[in-house]
């Protein structure tokens, strides 16, 4: 290390600073709650290759990864003798994007000195852009809703209001979603302003060097991460729901010298309804997964993703070509870090957890006024999307997280943010005692939801939920979490994916799934399930026949925690 | 002589306790060890030193201004009073489950920060209103009485309540706070509606159930400390500090023990404000580093940005995410570990890191020679030659430098083929870039250019790195005034009487109605009135006036500031062109076809504070003598130059000195790099400038 290596190093930072800056501007200025509420959103800055060099913390790994190898997409689309200064660009293309069309993905170069130096790009997961909503029941992405290829936003600094009229004509929100436009071509902005800031103060006319010294170390600390494993192979299975049918996803994960391949081969193939996920989103996982494992503090840039390679039959379910219908890829895609996982603990014991809720525990309604009796006069159309977490699976010395996301990114809407945004009732939203599976660490709880609408409206829910068939499943002697449940407050029964119409007056009851345990119950400390009885955790029942406490202790806990204490 | 005021300002911190007194012109401090059993002693201590000093009787005082991090650490360190929350049926979890999210994504044995109060101290009751403020499910009274038997029962002396949609409204939230008053005397009671009347429960609940946490602890010390100062013949009025930068009375601090928190911080950012104002300057970065963290404080106007959330008691480095969302008026500053006891180590991209942790006053930097062995900011500074071995503290601590070399050579140097004087180049370059990062961030958060904002730098470890962080942050002028040890404790005694009430109405600017906002605005200009008043009875006050807009659809709001005739004669097209230039400003352009809306409306009625004298310009006159000469290492450049050394005491306004040179004081060290000058102007503050900017 020389002394000019030290400004190198303030460079890089300054980079990751930047991408922050970039990712927050997002957040102020986004309409959809999935953007300013949720942070369903990345950003990140490359060099002129298109090479990722930063990426921003705030935001979810399905997008990040995924937008590594989106800018090279753009510049071929675009063609090099074709980027202006002023120019931006635009795409939803789930393939060459993040995954679906509800993700809007921004790119704008970056021009210093009147050269071209480098580009930023930035993702965003808007609320509604056409077809048939937001769900799992299309048959082809033609019908997941408008289909924006890469293309310019603006040329040279002019804004294309052709496009801007077709997005409008196109979507059920349209204010929403030109606001998020809009949005996320100013964050690229703020980014370049920083950048410029930056070259200007250090002197640079390029990004050549400091993209060499970011990618040189970033590659190396990675290798050596890779280089410390067992030369190992192992295979991991798992089965969740799918549609209708259960989905087997199975991997083998080998680790060579300078490299981690994962190979899909055997994975279920395509799905009939839009469950299905681009090869580009699969990739986000995997890296997303293998890093948390092996490399979690190492920046995520170009050098640092590459040695993490992914293999996939075509038209697997994780390896979906054009036209599949893609709008839920989320739902299978974030259960590839479980199954991943299930490998890796042959190969690195004690290190991963145990299986968790997975997929994020989405629905959207669609509320409208009642058409089975005159509605009042002030009810209204409005879609509303909530973003919730099941459990998190427990680890090798730590209980699981009680509803938190894992493996995405993003945070939970306000109950209090989402009800001014439409006539829809959230009546329950909390923990689910019981739900997390037993064990020497026991498994994160999942958490109970109940949505109606506001006097006056139906509403359709779709739902977006796996798990139901397939609870988590423990790690060493570790027990199950509960499954996802779902019913409406008459006992009807619901499916746990697709559009399903919900009558005026009618409830919507759902239970998010736990996370499993790691271990045997028998380890666990007696303390902990004193401790988890007190606070419902878990039920005296459970604590009677799952943990074995006896009658007395469960007596003297139960009287204690009356009286808010816990022991 | 005492017929002129005398005020005294108290700043309990973790380590010290200051007290400032000021008598006219005449201004004493003395610093004496906090006593965290019973902080009082410390006051008293500390008042009765600062009295002897200044030779006044303890009698004459006629006011004092405290703050305490009593309020944060009683937060931090859990040890809060047992409360009971009680909350919407189907809510139970909410101050549990947070955002759902993981603030660290790439951790696998992340441990998430617990609520402040377990499951079993968390109680519901069956009502339910909607985002209208229209009742869904009524609540029935019988129920909270039952309730109110159980929570006697179980002894808690503490109740918050926290209800679905009460900041639109208060009427559920009211009818349980009277049966909790009636049912269960002495059991002291927070509302949600009053602690922090905004939309978002996690935040709303969590304020209020931290304010019902550390009330009884405050309200006891508060009455204790009253009594004590009585019986030490200091029979004056006692006025509390709150994070927002003005003063409250006992009463209201004990009633809302929240808005106490980091109050020493927000007296640092008011004591920068007053210096602005007495140089006349109208933007200001505020830049306070002391042991283990630096604050970082945008001061436009010479008065302080104020936020209406912010985050306490970050668990996990520091991190955005990892402590708790308290949503008062707070000055909005950023705070990062980074100060001089920041240890620094390599990590896996052989890149070097410092802080969050730190050496403490024990074991302390390595070069303390107390048994650190690792290498903090001090040592950095030791090794560069911004800091003299001998006369460091005074010369109360001697510092080692060889232990300095060889913590700097063990932990980074080795590893990365530096030698000593490199590595510490390297520590220092990292652990100003950090702090020029978080300056930026929040520059950029509030849409500014810190290239025409002027540094007013304190704290023990400011002046050794502020030179550099002006030329990281393109900051040509820098203030460090006299005083700096003591900042925040000035900082009260200059602090107006005020009080910043807020409601959540939200209103279209399609659907404005003119006598509403006249009524939101008279009740809030009222309430925040009336709790001003009760301080000062003959004060003038003054009242200004907020809306926070956004576009409709949006989450986020800005803040709009209304003048009285605007917010009076309330017509839509001023609010929505004051909302559009201040949008354009921040963000680069208006979003057109959108509809603008309002979230919050507020008003902060404060006591005017008196006009500062401004000081006056100084023409450069004459050198101080020098008391040395050493090698001092120049960041911008990677080389050591021969600096002249002068002592701050030697001084008289309008010396000047041309960098390299170091001017040392008892607290600390100014670092002059070449390419900077200083001019002592008549305050006693230093002027540090770039080489052709205006001193």
């Amino acid at each position: 290390m020389t002394l000019a290596t030290v400004a190198r190093q303030v460079m890089w930072n300054r980079l990751i600073s930047i991408v922050e800056e970039q990712a927050q501007a997002l957040v102020r200025t986004a309409f959809s709650t999935s953007v300013r509420e949720a942070g369903d959103l990345s950003a990140g800055a490359y060099n002129a290759k298109g090479e990722m060099l930063a990426q921003a913390v705030t935001g979810t790994p399905g997008h990040v990864n995924a937008m590594a190898d989106a800018v090279a997409h753009f510049i071929r689309r675009i063609g090099r003798d074709n980027i202006h200064q002023g120019d931006v660009y635009i795409t939803n293309d789930p393939w060459e994007g993040t995954g679906h069309l509800h993700d809007i993905t921004v790119v704008t170069p970056s021009f210093h000195r009147g050269v071209l130096v480098g580009f930023f790009a930035c993702t965003a997961h808007v609320v509604d852009i056409g077809g048939r909503g937001f769900g799992a029941d299309a048959n082809s992405v033609y019908e997941e809703g408008l289909y924006i290829p890469i293309m310019k936003l603006a040329d040279r600094g002019s804004v294309d209001s052709t496009l801007i009229r077709i997005i409008r004509g196109n979507v059920r929100e349209p204010d929403q979603l030109v606001g998020d436009v809009y949005a996320l071509a100013a964050c690229n902005e703020i980014g370049h302003r920083r950048l410029i800031d930056m070259m200007n103060e250090f002197d640079l006319s390029d990004l050549e060097g400091i993209s060499e010294f970011i990618l040189t170390n970033s590659r190396v600390a990675t290798l050596a991460r890779i280089a410390a494993l067992p030369r190992a192979e192992a295979e991991g299975h798992m089965q969740i729901d799918g549609y209708d049918l259960p989905i087997d996803l199975c991997v083998k994960v080998s680790v060579l010298a300078d490299r981690v391949i994962c190979d899909w081969a055997g994975t279920s193939g395509l799905d009939k309804k839009g469950i299905n996920v681009p090869l580009v989103y699969t990739k986000a996982y995997v890296c997303y997964a293998l890093k948390c494992a092996i490399a979690p503090e190492i920046p995520n840039n170009a050098a640092s993703l590459a040695p993490f390679e992914v293999v996939a039959p075509v038209n697997c379910i994780l390896n979906a070509v054009h036209p599949a219908p893609v709008a839920l890829r989320h739902v299978i895609g974030h259960m590839i870090p479980d199954t991943i996982y299930g490998a890796l603990d042959k190969i690195l014991p004690h290190v991963v957890p145990a299986e968790g809720a997975g997929s994020l525990c989405n629905f959207q309604v669609s509320l409208r006024p009642r058409m089975d009796a005159p509605a009042p006069m002030d009810a209204v159309r409005s879609e509303v999307l909530t973003f919730n977490s099941g459990g998190a699976g427990a680890r090798p010395s730590l209980d699981g997280l009680n509803a938190t996301a894992f493996p995405s990114g993003v945070m939970t809407m306000p109950v209090e943010a989402t009800e001014q945004t439409g006539p829809v009732i959230i009546w329950r939203k909390e923990l689910r005692p019981d739900s997390g599976g037993a064990g020497t660490y026991r498994g994160g709880l999942g958490q109970f939801m109940e949505v109606g609408a506001r006097q006056g409206h139906e509403f359709d829910i779709q739902a977006m939920f796996d798990r139901v068939d397939h609870p988590a499943r423990g790690r060493r002697g570790g027990g199950p979490g509960a499954p996802t449940r779902i019913a409406q407050d008459d006992g009807t029964a619901m499916k746990g994916k697709g559009k399903q119409f919900v009558a005026h007056g009618r409830r919507v009851l759902m239970a998010f799934p736990g996370g499993a345990g790691y271990g045997a119950v028998a380890g666990r400390d007696p303390a902990a399930v004193r401790r988890d009885l007190a606070l419902g955790y878990i039920s005296e029942a459970a604590a009677r026949t799952i943990y074995g406490l006896s009658e007395e202790a469960i007596d003297e806990v139960l009287a204690s925690a009356r009286k808010g204490e816990i022991g | 002589m005492p017929t002129q005021p005398v005020r005294l300002g108290i700043d309990i911190g973790g380590t010290f306790t200051d007290v400032v007194l000021e008598t006219g012109h005449v201004r004493h401090s003395v610093k004496v060890l906090t006593t965290p059993a019973a902080p009082e002693e410390a006051i008293v201590d500390g008042i009765h030193r600062v009295c002897a000093k200044a030779r006044v009787p303890v009698a004459a005082v006629t006011q004092i201004i405290h703050g305490t991090t009593l309020a944060t650490n009683a937060l931090i360190e859990r040890r809060g009073a047992k409360t009971a929350l009680i909350t919407t049926q189907g809510f139970r979890d909410v101050i549990e489950m947070r955002t759902e999210s993981r603030f660290e994504q790439y951790d696998l044995n992340l441990v998430q920060p617990g609520p402040l109060l377990p499951r079993n101290r968390r109680y519901t009751v069956a009502e339910r209103m909607d985002a209208r403020g229209e009742v869904l499910i009524p609540l029935d009274r019988a129920e909270v009485v039952l309730l109110a038997d159980v929570l006697r029962a179980a002894e808690y002396k503490s109740v918050a309540v926290g209800l679905l949609h009460s900041y639109v409204n208060d009427a559920h939230e009211r009818m349980v706070g009277a049966v909790l008053h009636e049912r269960l005397p002495g059991v002291m009671v927070s509302l949600s509606c009053d602690v922090s009347p905004q939309m978002r429960e996690y935040e709303r609940f969590n304020t209020t159930v931290a304010n019902a946490y550390i009330k009884p602890l405050m309200k006891s010390y508060l009455g204790r400390l009253a009594g004590r100062l009585k019986a030490e013949g200091a029979d004056c009025p006692v006025f509390l500090m709150h994070s927002g930068g003005g003063i409250i009375d006992l009463a209201t601090a004990a009633e809302l023990p929240v808005r106490l928190v980091e109050s020493g911080p927000a007296g640092g950012a008011v004591f920068a404000a007053d210096i602005a104002a007495r140089h006349g300057l109208d933007r200001v970065l505020s830049f306070d580093m002391g042991g283990t963290t630096a604050k970082i404080c945008l001061i436009k106007n010479q008065t302080p940005k104020t936020a209406r959330v912010f985050e306490v008691a970050r668990s996990y480095r520091f991190k955005k995410g990892s402590g708790m969302p308290i949503s008062i008026p707070v000055i909005d500053m950023v705070e990062i570990g980074a100060g001089g006891g920041s240890l620094a180590h390599v990590d896996a991209m052989n890149q070097i890191r410092v802080g969050p942790e730190s050496a403490g006053s024990e074991p302390g930097p390595a070069c303390y020679g107390r048994g650190g062995l690792r290498p903090a900011v001090t040592d950095a500074d030791l090794i560069l030659g911004k800091l003299d071995a001998a006369t460091f503290a005074g010369g109360s601590i001697p510092l080692d430098r060889s232990a300095a070399a060889r913590a700097l050579g063990d932990a980074l140097g080795q590893k990365l083929s530096m030698t000593d004087l490199e590595a510490a180049w390297g520590l220092a370059e990292v652990v100003d870039e950090n702090m020029a990062n978080a300056a930026r961030v929040h520059a950029v958060e509030n849409g500014e250019d810190l290239g025409e904002y002027t540094m007013i730098a304190f704290g023990g470890a400011a002046p050794l790195h502020a030179a550099r962080l002006c030329e990281k942050l393109g900051i040509s002028r820098c203030l460090i005034p006299p005083g700096a040890g003591v900042g925040s404790a000035i900082g009260f005694l200059r602090a107006p009487f005020s009080f910043e009430a807020n409601r959540s109405v939200f209103m279209k600017i399609s659907r404005f109605a003119p006598d509403i906002v006249c009524e939101i605005f008279a009740e809030l200009e009222d309430e925040a009135t009336r709790f001003v008043r009760s301080c000062d009875a003959t004060a003038f006050i003054t009242a200004e006036f907020k809306v926070y807009m956004r576009y409709a659809g949006q989450g986020w709001e800005i803040p709009v500031a209304l003048t009285p005739d605007m917010a009076k004669a309330a017509d839509p097209a001023t609010y929505l062109a004051q909302f559009e230039a201040d949008y354009a400003r921040l963000f680069g352009r208006v979003v057109g076809g959108m509809e603008a809306e309002i979230t919050v409306w507020s008003v902060n009625a404060t006591t005017t504070v008196p006009d500062v004298a401004r000081v006056p310009a100084v023409p450069p006159h004459g050198a101080p003598k020098m008391a040395g000469q050493r090698e001092l290492f120049d960041a911008s450049t990677g080389q050591e130059r021969l600096a002249s050394v002068y002592e701050r005491t030697s001084f008289v306004a309008g010396n000047h000195v041309d960098g390299p040179a170091l001017i040392t004081e008892d607290e600390t060290t100014i670092i002059l790099p070449p390419g900077r000058k200083v001019l002592i102007l008549p305050d006693g503050c230093i002027a540090m400038t770039a080489d052709g900017a205006r001193a």
